[in-house]
C-alpha cells in the first residue's frame, strides 16, 4: 500500500495502546514518516502533556501549535499541540457566541461541575476539536497520541455515551458529529500498539474487539513495537563460534558473550511466540518495529523506526 | 534480609507508585507475599490487574473485600481489587444522617458520575480503602497499588480535592436558603445555571442541584475523614515505594513522583527497578565492536556485535538511574533483571520475590 495514501486517507490516525508500549514513539515515527513523504503533519496530545514533542527534545504544553520539524524541500512540516478539555470548551463556547458564559464557567470554577454533570463531555470536546481540525484540513496528516488503553476506549466511546445522556443543545450536536467522524473509515482510523509480550498482546486484542464492538472505528494495522531480532549466527553456541573462528578468548570474554547472546536469543524467541500468537488472535496486518538497544530513544532510533514503518506499510495489501 | 525486606517487615502501609507498564501491581503483590512469609498478616489492594495476575491472586473482581490466598507462608495473605463505586457508596452510607439520605444520594445521577467518572475519584477511593483496612486492625501491613497516574499528588491530595469540590462556593449559593440578599445572589446563579443548561441540557443541572441539596450536612464528616486519610499517608509507618523500569521516560516520571512526594515531606523509602538488561560484565562496547569487525563474517562476529549492543544498553540503563538514585538516597534501589517468564502465577511471583529480596532462590520459599 502507498504510505502517503495510508497516512492521508483517512486523515486522522489515532495511536492507542497500554502504558509503556511505546505509543508515543510510534506516534512520533508516524509523524516523521509523513514528513519524509513531504506531507504536513499535526501531532495531537490529549493526555495533558506534549509527549511526542518531549521525545523529540522540545518542551511544550501549548494548546496552540508548536513546530517540531520545519518544512523543507524534501520534507513536510510537523507541528504538535496539546488539546485540553478546558481550553476546548472555552474555545467552543466562544465560537458559538457564548463568550461571556465561557468566562464565567472558568472564573467560577463551575467548569468542574459541568464536566461532572455530563461525564464524557471533556473527551467529546477534545474529539470535537480534532474533528474541526480534520474538517478544516489543518494538516495533510493528523496523528493523535491517545490516552493509555483502558482510557482510550472510554475516550472514543465518550461521544456515543453522551448522546445517551444529553438530548438537546450544541453539545449534543458536537457529540453527533464526533460519532460520525469516528465511524467513517475514510476520515479516521485507529492504530493499536503493543509489545510482543503476553499481557500487552492480551490487552491489545481486548482493546481491538472492544473498539470494534462499541465504537465501530476502522482498525488499521497493529504495530508490534520493540521486537527483538536475532541476528544470524547467534544460533551457534558461543564456544562453537569461538572454535570455528579459530579465536582464543579468556573465560570472562566468553561469559560476557554468553550473557549477551542468550539474553538476545531468549527475548527473540519469546517475542516470536507472541508475534505469532497475536497474528492468530487478531486478523489484522502487523507492522513490526525493531527493538532498539538504548535506554533513551534518540532521533536516530526514530529514523530507523520510520524506515521500517514505511517499508512495512508498502508491503501491506491495498485494502488494509 | 535486605533493606526492602526490612521495610516489608516493619511498615504498616506501603504505597507503590510509578507509571503504567513498569510492573507496579506485580511488585505490590510480591511485597505483600513477602510480609506473609515473614509471619505478618498482609493485604494487597490492586487496581485493574492484568487478568492472569488477578487469577493467580484469586481475584474474581466481584468482591470489594479482601479474599485470603493460601500458600506456603506462616503469615496471612489476602488480596482485593478496588471497586471504586462500591467503596464510595459505603463511605456515603457511613456519613449519611439516615439510610434515607444515603439512598437519595447514591441513586442520584450526578453522584453516580462523581463515583464513577470524576477524575481523582479512583485515587481517592484507593486511599480511602487503605485507611479503612488499616483502621480495621485486622492487618499488620496494607499494600496499595496506586492508579497509573502521571501525578503522585493525585493520590495524596485526592481526599482533600473532593472535599474542596463539595465545598465550592457556587454550590453553597445553589443550596443557600432563598431569602433577602442571598436570594438575589441565588437568582443570578440560577440564571447562570440556565445558560449552562442550554449548552448541556437542563436535566443534568437539575441532577446536580438535587445532589448538593441531599448532600447537605455531610460535608463536615467527609472533610474530617479526608484529614485522617491524609494523616495516615504521611505517618511514619507508611512507606512509599517507587516502581520504574530503566528507560528514560519512566525514570523521568519516577523522578517527578519523587520530587512531588518530597514536596509533601514524604520520603521515598525504596525504589524497585524492573526489567533490567543483564550486565555482561566489565568491558567496553567499542572494544566489542572492534572484535565484531575482526571476526566479521563468522558466527563469532555476530556474537560480538550483540555483546556491544547489550553492553551499550546495560550501561545506558545504569546511567538513566544515576540521578534518581542520588535524589532518593539513602533509600535502597533494587534492580530486578528482566525475567525470562511473565509473572502471572504464584511460582513466578516467588521467583520475582527472590530477585527483589536478594535470595538465590535455592532455599525454601
Amino acid at each position: 500500500m502507498d504510505p502517503a495514501q495510508f497516512l492521508t486517507a483517512p486523515r486522522v490516525t489515532i495511536v492507542a495502546g497500554k502504558g509503556g508500549v511505546g505509543k508515543t514513539a510510534v506516534s512520533a515515527a508516524l509523524a516523521l514518516a509523513a514528513s519524509r513523504l513531504g506531507l504536513s503533519c499535526l501531532v495531537i496530545d490529549v493526555d495533558g502533556r506534549a509527549a511526542v514533542a518531549a521525545l523529540m527534545g522540545i518542551a511544550t504544553d501549548s494548546y496552540d501549535s508548536v513546530e517540531l520539524v520545519a518544512a523543507g524541500p524534501d520534507r513536510g512540516r510537523v507541528t504538535a499541540r496539546v488539546l485540553t478539555p478546558d481550553d476546548a470548551l472555552v474555545e467552543y463556547l466562544r465560537d458559538h457566541g457564548l463568550k461571556r458564559l465561557s468566562n464565567r464557567l472558568v472564573s467560577s470554577g463551575a467548569i468542574d461541575m459541568v464536566a461532572t454533570a455530563t461525564p464524557g463531555i471533556r473527551d467529546v470536546l477534545v474529539l470535537g476539536k480534532i474533528k474541526q481540525l480534520e474538517r478544516s484540513a489543518e494538516a495533510d496528516v493528523i496523528i493523535v497520541d491517545a490516552p493509555a488503553a483502558g482510557h482510550a476506549i472510554s475516550f472514543l466511546r465518550s461521544a456515543s455515551g453522551l448522546l445517551d445522556a444529553v438530548s438537546v443543545g450544541p453539545i449534543e450536536a458536537q457529540a453527533r458529529e464526533v460519532v460520525e467522524m469516528l465511524a467513517d473509515p475514510d476520515r479516521c482510523q485507529v492504530v493499536l500498539v503493543a509489545l510482543p509480550e503476553e499481557t500487552p498482546v492480551n490487552e491489545l486484542v481486548d482493546t481491538a474487539f472492544s473498539l470494534e464492538e462499541h465504537v465501530g472505528i476502522r482498525l488499521g494495522p497493529v504495530v508490534v513495537n520493540a521486537v527483538m531480532e536475532v541476528p544470524a549466527g547467534l544460533e551457534v553456541a558461543v564456544e562453537a563460534a569461538v572454535a570455528a573462528a579459530g579465536a582464543s578468548l579468556d573465560v570472562d570474554e566468553i561469559r560476557s558473550l554468553r550473557t549477551a547472546s542468550s539474553f538476545v536469543a531468549e527475548r527473540g524467541a519469546l517475542h516470536q511466540i507472541q508475534v505469532e500468537r497475536l497474528a492468530g488472535l487478531l486478523p489484522l496486518p502487523q507492522i513490526r518495529l525493531p527493538f532498539r538497544f538504548t535506554a533513551e530513544l534518540g532521533r536516530n532510533d526514530l529514523e530507523v523506526m520510520v524506515d521500517r514503518l514505511l517499508a512495512d506499510i508498502e508491503s501491506l495489501p491495498e485494502d488494509a | 534480609m535486605n533493606r526492602i525486606g526490612e521495610l516489608v517487615g516493619s511498615s504498616q502501609v506501603i504505597v507503590t507508585c510509578g507509571s503504567g507498564g513498569v510492573g507496579k501491581t506485580t511488585t505490590a503483590a510480591v511485597l505483600a507475599i513477602e510480609a506473609a512469609r515473614l509471619g505478618r498478616s498482609a493485604v494487597v489492594v490492586t487496581i485493574d490487574p492484568a487478568k492472569r495476575l488477578a487469577d493467580a491472586l484469586g481475584l474474581d473482581g466481584l468482591s470489594n473485600e479482601p479474599a485470603e490466598i493460601s500458600g506456603p507462608w506462616p503469615g496471612k495473605l489476602a488480596a482485593m481489587m478496588l471497586d471504586t463505586e462500591r467503596t464510595f457508596d459505603s463511605l456515603v452510607a457511613t456519613y449519611a444522617g439516615s439510610p434515607d439520605q444515603a439512598e437519595k444520594i447514591v441513586s442520584n445521577r450526578f453522584y453516580r458520575n462523581i463515583a464513577g467518572a470524576l477524575s481523582g475519584t479512583q485515587e481517592y477511593m484507593a486511599s480511602e480503602k487503605l485507611y479503612e483496612l488499616h483502621a480495621s486492625g485486622d492487618w499488620d501491613l496494607v499494600v496499595v497499588d496506586t492508579p497509573p497516574s502521571r501525578n503522585a499528588l493525585d493520590f495524596l491530595e485526592a481526599p482533600n480535592r473532593l472535599a474542596r469540590f463539595l465545598d465550592h462556593r457556587l454550590y453553597r449559593v445553589i443550596t443557600a436558603p432563598t431569602r433577602g440578599i442571598v436570594r438575589a445572589v441565588n437568582l443570578a446563579a440560577q440564571g447562570f445555571l440556565r445558560s449552562v443548561g442550554k449548552v448541556v441540557g437542563g436535566e443534568v443541572i437539575a441532577d446536580a442541584i438535587a445532589f448538593f441539596t441531599a448532600f447537605e450536612g455531610m460535608d463536615e464528616g467527609f472533610r474530617d475523614r479526608a484529614k485522617r486519610v491524609e494523616a495516615l499517608l504521611s505517618d511514619a509507618g507508611t512507606s512509599f515505594v517507587l516502581v520504574a523500569s530503566p528507560r528514560a521516560d519512566t525514570v523521568a516520571e519516577a523522578s517527578f513522583f519523587a520530587e512531588q512526594l518530597q514536596r509533601h515531606h514524604i520520603s521515598v523509602q525504596a525504589m524497585i527497578v524492573n526489567r533490567m538488561t543483564p550486565d555482561p560484565g566489565p568491558g567496553e562496547p567499542s572494544a566489542d565492536r572492534l572484535r565484531a569487525v575482526e571476526f566479521a563474517g563468522t558466527d563469532l562476529g555476530a556474537h560480538f556485535a550483540v555483546l556491544a549492543d547489550v553492553r551499550t544498553l546495560a550501561a545506558g540503563e545504569l546511567e538513566q538511574l544515576a540521578e534518581l538514585t542520588e535524589r532518593i538516597s539513602p533509600a535502597p534501589v533494587i534492580r530486578v533483571p528482566m525475567l525470562g517468564v511473565e509473572v502471572h502465577d504464584l511460582e513466578s511471583l516467588a521467583t520475582f520475590g527472590d530477585e527483589v529480596f536478594g535470595r538465590d532462590g535455592s532455599g525454601p520459599r
